[in-house]
């Protein structure tokens, strides 16, 4: 006997909003959260636009003590932020901090890409070099270890049940729900904080731009620059944020008459182990065929069935291999695929959060009926012309929605795919 | 060293570090930094951190360990003044 799983809420902080219903209105109203930022001109960055979400310094202190603050970087912020949300709108009451309640049922799978780098690159190196160990203070090894972005989300929850730091590149968010989605099936939690989170920062970003994977040809038009499925496409622009959602039970939902907004129907994770074209920077496309696969396989869902598609699609040269390893996972000619859209083109790939944010998306997109414009590809790529009539460049209204498919590929190799679809008992 | 002055500073020190807030209202020479500030143990090094860079005076690892109270710290800042 397994359990259904269902979405009962959502928290996100993106760099086009924050906030489940600023975010669904950026995503229909197709709102840019790419900028300029002059601090990564500053430092010889190639690519000197990316996504950041805005107003947090404001935002920050309605969520978390001075004392917490002191001891978080922004990775860590993001992540609390998005879960303290996606906890309230699941209906959810806090336990006090000076309770000795606990809450053994909940728990929190909420990764990230790279973690604490910012707070590795400015405090812990540059103060252990320069002998000055004793001045770090008590507050580093909590921002660096990899599990600090859960492990502060338990102690602002009162968290008594699996709490962890998946990370999986940029798989990481989805792998994060798939795994809550599987610890719930299984009647070993009945309710999962799920998602991704991921820090702004130069040192967390140069590392890609060396690579030269990001788009270095917009700095003079940032609400351009990332552009997915494009023949213009030049490479990501690097994101941050946090997307996380609350997994439950569907018997504990109803028990508590929570809200529903979809049921999360099947989710599949491999690695494509860098063969067959594979590699640590590119996907083995049998492998993700093979996840694609897996997942709509535990759906039990018909390919014909699936309305639309949130791809991972980057804006680099694996798009459209991306998609033709879609259509043929799923075993349907171009103009017979789901609508295909990217939620990158308006915020940029959040790298570890990016997952969490866009499974926030298309969970969105299925209660209030609509598929996102993806921006930016009106020069569509020329190996997708034969899909043309399926990608969405404007929001579409689409009360009809019943089920979307989530998938992101990683550095690594690694693949997930997650399936919702709008509730109905 | 003006005392009240000294107290004042190291309040102010620990007021960002305080999980009951309540008790700053009436905080005095004898509060308890742990039990009745509710200071998280890990922070106090941040303290004496703190303590040192405002005073500009050194605090050893068996002195820190001696300071429980408001009082204890400002007693051990006032005997370097």
């Amino acid at each position: 006997m397994t359990e259904r799983v269902v979405v009962t809420g959502l928290g996100v902080i993106a760099p086009n909003g924050h906030g489940k219903d600023a975010f669904a209105s950026a995503l229909r109203e197709g709102k840019s959260g790419i900028r300029f930022h002059q601090h990564l001109a500053d430092v010889g960055f190639a690519c000197q636009v990316g996504g950041i979400p805005e107003n947090v310094e404001e935002i920050r202190s309605k969520y978390l003590s001075e004392e917490e603050l002191l001891a978080m970087n922004a990775n860590m912020i993001y992540a609390a932020i998005a879960s303290i949300d996606a906890w309230a709108d699941a209906g959810l009451k806090r336990i006090a901090p000076d309770s000795d309640e606990v809450d053994w049922d909940a728990g929190a799978i909420v990764g990230t890409g790279i973690g604490g780098m910012d707070t590795i690159a400015e405090k812990l190196v540059p103060k252990t070099d320069a002998k000055k160990v004793s001045r770090l203070g008590s507050t580093m090894v909590e921002q660096i270890m990899s599990s600090g972005n859960s492990a502060r989300i338990a102690g602002l929850l009162a968290l008594g049940n699996q709490v962890t730091t998946n990370s999986s590149a940029c798989n990481t968010g989805t792998e994060a729900v798939i795994d809550a989605f599987l610890r719930i099936r299984e009647g070993r939690a009945k309710r999962m904080l799920a998602g991704g989170s991921e820090g702004h920062s130069k040192y967390i970003w140069a590392g890609f731009d060396a690579m030269k994977v990001l788009n270095r040809t917009k700095n003079d038009a940032p609400e351009q620059a990332s552009r997915p499925m494009s023949a213009s496409a030049a490479g990501f622009v690097p994101g941050s944020g946090a997307g996380v959602l609350m997994l439950e039970s569907l018997s504990s939902a109803q028990e508590r008459g929570a809200r529903i907004y979809a049921e999360v129907l099947g989710g599949y994770v491999n690695c494509g182990g860098h063969r067959m074209g594979g590699s640590m920077t590119a996907p083995n496309a049998t492998g993700v065929r093979r996840c694609i696969q897996g997942a709509v396989a535990m759906a039990g869902v018909r390919a014909e069935e699936i309305d639309a598609i949130n791809g991972h699609l980057t804006a680099t040269f694996a798009d459209p291999r991306e998609i033709a390893s879609w259509s043929a996972a799923l075993g349907l000619a171009p103009d017979e695929m789901p609508l295909l859209h990217s939620t990158k083109s308006l915020i940029g790939h959040a790298l570890g959060a990016a997952g969490g944010i866009e499974c926030v998306a298309s969970v969105l997109e299925l209660h209030h009926g609509f598929v996102h414009g993806s921006l930016n590809c009106e020069d569509l790529h020329p190996e997708l012309t034969a899909y043309a009539g399926r990608i969405v460049h404007e929001t579409v209204d689409r009360p009809d929605l019943r089920v979307i498919a989530k998938a992101s590929f990683g550095f690594g190799d690694v693949n997930g795919c997650v399936l919702f679809r709008k509730f109905a008992n | 060293m003006d005392q009240k002055q000294v107290f004042d500073d190291v309040v102010a020190i620990l007021k960002p570090f305080v999980k009951n807030p309540d008790a700053l209202a009436n905080v005095a020479m004898e509060t308890s930094i742990l039990k009745d500030l509710k200071v998280n143990s890990a922070r106090l090094v941040d303290v004496v951190l703190e303590i040192e860079d405002k005073f500009g005076i050194e605090v050893k690892d068996e002195e820190a360990d001696k300071v429980k109270t408001v009082g204890d710290a400002v007693t051990l800042i006032m005997a370097r003044g």
